[in-house]
């Protein structure tokens, strides 16, 4: 053994050792904060540009969207929803007409929740679109639900009303009735579940056709 | 000579020391997100990063770095390098981080990296501690690469999401559910050990050559 071995060896003071361990927190600390601040607004906007591009997705000749507030029994444009309450956005065409809602729905899947977003038209009684956007189901099985096209194209004209049943694939034949998908029947069925419950807890909370909530300009700057 | 060092540090982690195929390191990343090419190389690089920056911390620190409480400021160390590759990869490839999900906070509990630490970095001046980890961490990324291509083109009939075969492929579902990562290491760790196996014999048979000939 070294000289220099042998000195380090001898114990240090347990001060030089709550010291050592209380600078390094507090300068990893310090990094920690700094990348937070640093990518913090680029994530928030990814966020946004996520959220609005998949509400574009489920409701086709929209292009411009609010969020609407449920609160004391009516939508609210142009308010900060505090935390739980309950959102949907509201879809709009370049002259500013109301064209649909685009409700968030999230229930257990296979694996995980599964968290979606469909289109709504509300005039017309028709699920119009619908777009996962978590989900952790199988990687090669569940995961059809959103990558297996024929599926996500099934709920572009699809009646609500009673409710959504999937049945065996090429049996579907009335306006509510949709394909499951084969070898991933317990994710499509949640899915299908999950749209029918948001619908429900939906229905009397939006107000009847032709009294929907306008469009505020000033939510629609970037 | 100082080169040809710093070159057998780098390259003993790519091959003859390989952290996954040899020391069997790193299990958990390995066999959890290597179900295709692309999330294997977003994993690799992530692992990249923090071995080759905490490598190159705990080597300059390590004349301040007290023994008693080395382990300590290794994960510190460790875990603010995962934190910044955290942030980094959410703000920049939203998608990737998705899918990789848990595993990225779990880099801090990949013991390959604590090895290297510990093993390593800790006793060695920091340029050959810095090669060591790119050696190392490119062994890593080299075989979780090779498992999440094997697994995508078995398993999904395409590697890097462009399709390989024709319709008609019908793609070995299993090797991209969790058994596929198990079946895939398993025969490429019987490959490697054959193949040392091999080449053991081999110099064996030189050495007893030479032997007779003299």
């Amino acid at each position: 053994m070294s000289a220099t071995t042998r000195k380090n060896a001898a114990a240090p003071s347990s001060l030089r050792l709550v010291l050592t361990l209380a600078v390094a927190g507090l300068i990893s600390g310090v990094a920690i904060i700094g990348i937070y601040e640093a990518t913090l607004p680029t994530i928030t906007t990814n966020k946004a540009h996520e959220l609005q591009a998949a509400v574009l997705k489920v409701l086709p000749g929209v292009s411009r969207m609010q969020a609407l507030v449920f609160r004391d029994g009516e939508l609210l444009a142009n308010t900060e929803p505090a935390k739980d309450e309950p959102v949907v956005y509201g879809g709009y065409d370049d002259g500013g007409t109301f064209v649909g809602y685009a409700i968030p729905g999230a229930g257990p899947g296979f694996q995980d929740t599964i968290g979606l977003l469909y289109g709504y038209a509300p005039d017309r009684n028709l699920v119009v679109g619908m777009e996962i956007l978590e989900s952790r189901e199988t990687p090669g099985l569940g995961d059809k639900i959103y990558k297996d096209a024929e599926w996500v194209a099934g709920f572009e004209a699809l009646a609500v009303e009673p409710e959504i049943v999937a049945v065996k694939k090429g049996t579907s034949a009335a306006d509510n009735e949709i394909d499951a998908i084969t070898g991933a029947t317990i994710s499509a069925k949640a899915v299908v579940r999950i749209i029918n419950e948001t619908h429900v807890a939906w229905q009397d909370r939006l107000p009847p056709p032709g009294a929907e909530p306008e469009l505020v300009e000033a939510e629609d700057a970037p | 000579m100082k080169r040809n060092e710093a070159y057998n540090e780098f390259v003993k982690g790519i091959w003859r020391d390989n952290p996954v195929f040899v020391q069997v390191l790193g299990m958990c990343p390995m066999l959890a997100v290597t179900n295709s090419a692309i999330n294997a190389i977003a994993m690799g690089m992530a692992t990249f990063f923090v071995l080759v920056g905490s490598s190159f911390l705990v080597s300059s620190l390590r004349q301040w770095i007290p023994k008693q409480v080395r382990i300590s400021c290794f994960i510190i160390i460790i875990a603010t390098f995962v934190t910044v590759a955290d942030y980094t990869l959410l703000a920049l490839v939203p998608a990737v981080h998705k899918e990789l999900g848990a595993f990225i906070p779990l880099i801090v509990a990949n013991c390959m990296i604590l090895g290297r630490q510990e093993a390593f970095a800790s006793r060695y001046p920091a340029k050959l501690a810095v090669m060591d980890a790119i050696g190392m961490a490119g062994g890593f990324m080299l075989a979780l690469f090779s498992l999440g291509a094997i697994r995508e083109i078995l398993g999904d009939g395409a590697l890097f999401g462009v399709r390989l075969f024709g319709a008609d492929f019908e793609p070995w579902v299993i090797m991209i559910l969790p058994p596929g990562g198990f079946l895939t290491l398993g025969v490429i760790l019987l490959f490697f050990n054959w193949f040392r196996q091999k080449k053991d014999e081999f110099l064996d048979d030189v050495a007893e050559a030479q032997r007779g000939s003299d």
